[in-house]
């Protein structure tokens, strides 16, 4: 198989694993300082014993979070040379920062929390999982200040020798409209993964009646309010950022709706099979006008399609295939949306009980809040794959292909690469497994007794 | 300030990113990799993994920064590094993956095989770095095929040349000694004799390879060109250390004995960035094709950036870290109160 494809299988594998784990830790610690610091300030034992019980949950999640992303730094010099010699002058940095200002933070103070339960003053030992959550919180606007350079690239110029990019403005670098919209979509992700994570396993523990019903009531019912403000931020965030898309990525928009055509007002399709070879519809429901107000608030504006942009593109660009996999791309688009507004309704019915404090469901309720975790999981990974796939044949938009940014086949054969990935694969499914036994195990196990909690986690 | 200013202080930093990470993860890997020898009981292998519980992770962020910054500052230097060193770097993740989650993962379940299990796996994922880091380092000073455009030539096996692997087992060996010499420090009671016992014995093959090493050194690299039959003060200073530490031992006086491995280490790595400098990676191929800090550097621009990021935030990581070692201060005894 070629270098190129074998490098692009390893990335999509290894960052789709890595962001498996990435949401629930960024979501999670920020519950677990709310329920630290709920502890300081009543002094009732169950807010301790709650922050021990998902804090042991938030640890296991956050190891596999961390491990995996380690890779995430070294790959970029792994397969990606070219790419790392092109763009270093400008993506390193904020990689370099998110290390010195986050990564120190969160791997520092999450030593002291686990550690210095009977070393520090209650007030000191919950603000040091505060600064966890928001180091969390700040790593993932760092490598979504890189991750928007590949998107929408600002604050650079191209070097003399045309050989790499080179920054000119830090501050654009930051400042970029793209990390604006793509932070908070991601942030929000973050939140509402944990909370239908704390959702799921409250609601198994209120259905089997475990022992401490009422800590499970107070994780649900903060966990209800969760879900439903994550996901409204999510469709919020996510609804700015593809009018900002239009601006900057018109043709990730067109591969997400398969709008072959451009459209004035745009329609949108609701189930469309397509023909990527000839770039045509075989079959598809749309709704007139929707795609534009989406787009502009407004039921008119045009919305242009793959054929317009490709040529647009060749014009620019040079002779090529602009188009992105319209497949993938649509279909991801379908699954994010399709599992966001599902989370948004199972967020609301779950609100109008909990909020007037009733924990009895229907059985048909219970069952889908139980099984709802997977929802975030499913919209967090189809969203990266939307972002990265939509982008192709681009690795930095405009600037450098993708096929030019791999490491030399004579430096990285693809037998090397078959390695790694094997490699990879083995020791990511023995993460997997093990990662979803303890955190079963630790949900099933419900809260350590008060007397004893001391030294569990 | 000058671009070639800028490129200095950034191979100095990078320099000591991989000083402190080698000081600090040197006696974590130390610590993984006498566990499973030193803790007779599963109550010992814990009172073992809190001695560097709440560092460990901190002290990878070294090395993780260390990356961030090769790449910020010395981008060609990142790229043909990692993508010339692949497979030993793909070993490297793997074993820092199973290190990292072991630590987590490993009293979770009070399964006596799932602890073994897990505690094999913080050895090997502490013992395989240890000797791959030495690994790397020996191929970078003594150069490696590298063509004109710093893409690496070579195979996996080109890495594993005996000069290398001694390397390796010499850093494997130094980490061991630094390990017992910290456990010596941070635990009482019988771990506290035993890693004594462990780190005396350990001390004579740590000495005697790394003055292989340092002999091996003149005959492969250009150190002697370079640095002359009298190498300086900093070289000479880590081999004085090294010395030191069996009489510290002898002495008991676990505190200086553990001032004197981290010196041996800290000043061996020192000598080795001064071996290179001002190049990075030495092209075996032809000198001319070497990587250095001017052909493999950033832009004044953003060496600049970087240097305003570093000067804000280093010491105020450095001042948290510190506060961490002070807060965890006190030895681990069999009547600590364990956080598992």
């Amino acid at each position: 198989m070629d270098v190129l494809l074998l490098a692009r299988l390893q990335f999509a594998l290894t960052s789709v694993f890595h962001f498996f784990f990435v949401p629930l830790t960024l979501g999670l610690s920020l519950f677990v300082a709310i329920l630290e610091t709920a502890y300081v300030r009543t002094g009732n034992e169950t807010y301790k014993r709650l922050t021990k019980f998902w804090g042991n949950i938030f640890l296991i999640n956050f190891a596999v979070g961390v491990v995996t992303g380690i890779v995430m730094e070294f790959q970029f010099g792994l397969n990606w040379s070219e790419y790392s010699r092109f763009v270093g002058d400008i993506f390193g940095v904020p990689l370099a920062i998110e290390a010195l200002l986050a990564f120190f933070l969160e791997s520092t103070f999450l030593g002291i929390w686990v550690f210095g339960w009977d070393k520090l003053s209650k007030p000191l030992h919950a603000a040091t999982i505060w600064i966890v959550a928001i180091a969390s919180n700040l790593s993932a606007l760092w490598i979504l200040v890189a991750n928007s350079f590949m998107q929408s690239p600002v604050g650079y110029r191209m070097s003399e020798d045309g050989s790499r990019a080179e920054m000119v403005d830090f501050w654009a670098l930051l400042f970029n409209p793209h990390v604006w919209v793509q932070f908070p979509h991601v942030v929000a992700g973050g939140l509402t993964t944990g909370a239908f994570v704390i959702v799921a396993i409250s609601i198994w523990h209120l259905l089997k009646k475990t022992p401490d019903q009422e800590a499970f009531r107070i994780s649900l019912k903060f966990g209800a309010i969760y879900a439903f403000v994550g996901t409204m931020l999510v469709i919020l965030a996510g609804h700015t950022q593809m009018q900002e898309l239009l601006k900057t990525q018109p043709m990730k928009v067109a591969a997400a709706e398969a709008l072959w055509e451009s459209e004035d007002p745009a329609s949108m399709s609701l189930f469309t099979i397509g023909n990527e070879e000839e770039l045509r519809d075989v079959f598809a429901i749309k709704v007139p006008g929707l795609l534009s107000f989406l787009a502009y608030n407004k039921f008119e504006g045009e919305v242009r399609g793959i054929k317009e942009l490709q040529t647009e593109y060749e014009e620019t660009y040079g002779p090529g295939d602009y188009i992105p996999p319209v497949a993938i791309s649509y279909w991801s688009f379908r699954m994010m949306v399709g599992a966001g507004t599902l989370m948004l309704g199972i967020a609301v019915l779950l609100l109008f009980y909990v909020l007037r404090n009733r924990y009895e469901f229907p059985s048909w309720a219970s069952k889908l809040m139980l099984w709802s975790f997977l929802l975030p999981y499913l919209a967090n990974s189809t969203g990266w794959i939307l972002a990265e796939i939509g982008r192709q044949p681009w690795i930095v938009f405009g600037l450098l292909k993708t096929e030019d940014a791999v490491t030399p086949a004579s430096v990285v054969s693809s037998g090397e690469i078959i390695f790694s990935m094997a490699a990879f694969l083995g020791i990511y499914a023995l993460l997997a497994v093990t990662d979803i036994f303890l955190i079963r195990k630790s949900a099933i196990a419900g809260l350590a007794p008060a007397e004893s909690t001391e030294g569990r986690v | 300030m000058e671009l070639e200013t800028l490129q200095i202080i950034w191979f100095i930093l990078v320099a000591v990113l991989f000083t402190g990470f080698f000081i600090l993860e040197g006696f974590d890997y130390g610590v993984g990799i006498l566990l499973p020898f030193i803790g007779r009981d599963d109550k010992e292998r814990r009172m073992l993994i809190n001695t560097i519980g709440p560092f460990w992770d901190g002290n990878e962020v070294w090395l993780i920064t260390a990356g961030g910054a090769m790449f910020a500052a010395f981008p060609e230097w990142y790229a043909t590094l990692f993508s010339g060193f692949y497979p030993a770097l793909i070993l490297m993740l793997v074993a820092l993956i199973l290190r990292g989650v072991a630590f987590e993962f490993r009293s979770k379940s009070e399964n006596p095989a799932w602890r073994n299990a897990w505690d094999w796996a913080i050895f090997i994922g502490s013992a395989l770095p240890a000797i791959l880091w030495g690994v790397a380092l020996a191929n970078i000073i003594r150069g490696v095929p590298i063509d004109q455009d710093m893409n690496y030539t070579g195979g996996f096996f080109t890495l594993l040349n005996p000069y290398a692997l001694l390397c390796g087992i010499a850093t494997l060996s130094i980490f061991t000694l630094h390990g017992a010499v910290f456990l010596n420090l941070k635990t009482g009671g019988n771990l506290q004799e035993r890693s004594l016992g462990t780190a005396k014995k350990a001390w004579l093959p740590a000495a005697l390879l790394s003055l292989l090493f340092m002999f091996f050194t003149y005959a492969e690299t250009d150190l002697y060109e370079r640095l002359g039959v009298n190498p300086g003060i900093i070289p000479t200073f880590s081999v004085i250390a090294l010395v030191a530490v069996i009489f510290m031992l002898n002495a008991k006086s676990s505190g200086w004995a553990f001032i004197m491995t981290t010196l041996a280490i800290g000043l061996s790595t020192i000598t080795i960035f001064l071996e290179l400098f001002p190049r990075v990676m030495v092209s075996s191929t032809n000198p001319e094709w070497s990587l250095t800090i001017y052909n493999a550097s950033s832009s004044a621009y953003t060496l600049g950036i970087m240097s305003i990021v570093a000067l804000l935030f280093v010491p105020l990581v450095l001042a948290y870290q510190i506060w961490t070692y002070w807060i965890f201060r006190k030895r681990i005894t069999a009547d600590s109160e364990l956080e598992y």
